[in-house]
């Protein structure tokens, strides 16, 4: 096995250092419940991982401007326990809840669960629907991005390899919007999406949609924002015709692959499907209703 | 395997003899009635590096390679062998222990980063011969057959009941869908369960 070094920079800067200096492969360490499986596998083959988690700030929730910051090493579980996020953005939180088992919540990260760029992560669709933005530090300081311009491919990311995800930033969320996040899989625990969807939708005083994002995972190499399917959304109520539109062209923005989890055809109709049951809950909560995520 | 000249009792006893422990809280188990041979030491490889483990309120001092997994440097070079390993790929469950109080995968974690984090086994979960309600309960609903998963199962249970969702079966189902049970005694678990959390 090649040699491997582990490193635990106390700061940002440092970390960087290591990453820009690294000969060989280097892997950024956050919750690890990805990395260390493809580390025993062989899939994955570094000469040095940065674990992040001793650098302030990288684990930990904190509202700000009416929005929350969340550093990019908090496990779901610290999401799920926070008094308020659940309230403000209960889609992203589910999301991240659906990630493994209650133990790999422990542990396992939003930046992970991004930056491991697998199609159907769970957290990334929701993350994308609520607006979310990511803070990336790097050689040359730090820059904003949109959490949907960084996964570029199965595995593949825009990040270069001196950058690493400091923290996220969920906005304020705005009157009357409500997000929401749907996975499909065969069983209601532990599994990987067939189809997932996140939508978030913004709602008049009578209850007619003025904006919205919808978000597919798991039909495509890379999450999709289907800015198609938010156009059906908008101008309407979550009426019969409406949900028609936003099933068409939620199967319009598929492009999946045929696996043991589910052939093109199947992936592409449930999808239509999932965003149908995605935008009711999204509109529920919207107009105040205490709507539950189901799986 | 590390295992070789070894005492089960011996291992459930307490740490194995030959490394250094500092008993740290009240909660550290006794002396091990019959201590158990040394393990060999791993053979040094320039890559490893020397940590200190607190496990079960112990001080362990260990060397190992960044790629060690917690679970591997519990077994095979702490002799702490209660926490099993099953598919050592984050998907059974069987691994699960305590670091900080919250519960993980000792197969996902890296036992280098665990330094100056509180790691709690299934052997950490009895005082002396009393053992945690959860043990107890397991044996009063004879909640498994081949006992593998069971510490996995215990120690997911003992924190599903601190993380608060022991509310109902179904809840308990949920929150202990990450420990699996191949002889399918979920039934005597729930109830296992039920019966810790009506009691704490």
């Amino acid at each position: 096995m090649p040699s491997l070094n582990y490193v635990a920079p106390a700061t940002v800067q440092e970390a960087v250092r290591l990453l820009a200096g690294a000969s060989g492969l280097a892997k950024v360490l956050s919750g690890g419940t990805d990395l260390l499986v493809q580390l025993r596998s062989g899939r994955t083959r570094p000469e040095l991982i940065v674990d992040t988690k001793k650098i302030p700030g990288i684990i930990g929730i904190r509202e700000e401007n009416g929005g929350f910051v969340i550093g990019a090493a908090t496990p779901g579980m610290a999401l799920f326990e926070h008094p308020t996020l659940k309230q403000t953005w209960p889609g992203v939180v589910e999301a991240a809840n659906l990630i493994g088992s209650k133990q790999v919540q422990g542990r396992a990260s939003l930046a992970g669960n991004l930056c491991n760029a697998s199609p159907a992560a769970d957290s990334v669709p929701a993350m994308i629907a609520a607006g979310a933005t990511c803070l990336i530090a790097g050689s040359d300081g730090t820059r904003q991005a949109k959490v949907e311009d960084i996964v570029t491919g199965p595995g593949r990311t825009s990040l270069a390899r001196d950058e690493f995800i400091v923290e996220f930033r969920l906005p304020k969320r705005e009157p009357r919007s409500g997000d929401a996040y749907l996975r499909f899989i065969p069983r209601t625990e532990m599994d990987i999406a067939v189809v997932g969807c996140g939508v978030c939708v913004t709602l008049d005083a009578n209850g007619v949609c003025t904006a919205a994002r919808v978000v597919l995972g798991a039909v495509a190499p890379t999450p999709v924002l289907v800015p198609e399917a938010a156009a059906a959304l908008v101008g309407h109520k979550l009426d019969d015709a409406t949900l028609e539109m936003l099933d068409a062209a939620a199967r319009r923005a598929c492009n999946p692959i045929d696996d043991k989890r589910g052939t093109i055809d199947y992936r592409t109709k449930v999808a239509g499907v999932l965003a149908r049951r995605t935008a009711a809950i999204a509109f529920n909560r919207a107009s105040g209703g205490k709507s539950a995520g189901g799986h | 395997m590390a295992m070789q000249g070894l005492s089960r009792r011996g291992i459930l006893g307490g740490t194995a003899a030959g490394l250094a422990t500092i008993p740290l809280s009240g909660r550290a188990a006794p002396p091990a009635p019959d201590a158990p041979a040394a393990i060999p030491p791993p053979v040094r490889t320039p890559e490893m590096q020397d940590i200190t483990l607190q496990v079960n309120g112990r001080r362990i001092a260990l060397a190992v390679e960044p790629r060690t997994s917690l679970l591997d440097a519990l077994r095979e070079q702490a002799g702490l062998t209660g926490t099993k390993k099953g598919c050592d790929r984050g998907s059974c469950g069987a691994c699960t222990v305590h670091v900080d109080g919250r519960r993980v995968l000792s197969c996902l974690t890296l036992a280098i980063r665990c330094q100056g984090h509180a790691v709690t086994t299934i052997e950490g979960l009895a005082i002396g011969e009393e053992l945690h309600p959860m043990q107890a309960a397991f044996l009063e609903h004879d909640a498994f057959q081949c006992g593998y998963c069971t510490p996995g199962q215990i120690m997911s249970g003992a924190a599903l009941i601190q993380e608060g969702h022991a509310g109902s079966p179904e809840e308990i189902r949920e929150w202990m869908s990450g420990n699996i049970c191949r002889c399918g005694a979920y039934p005597n678990i729930v109830a296992a369960i039920q019966t810790a959390a009506s009691e704490g």
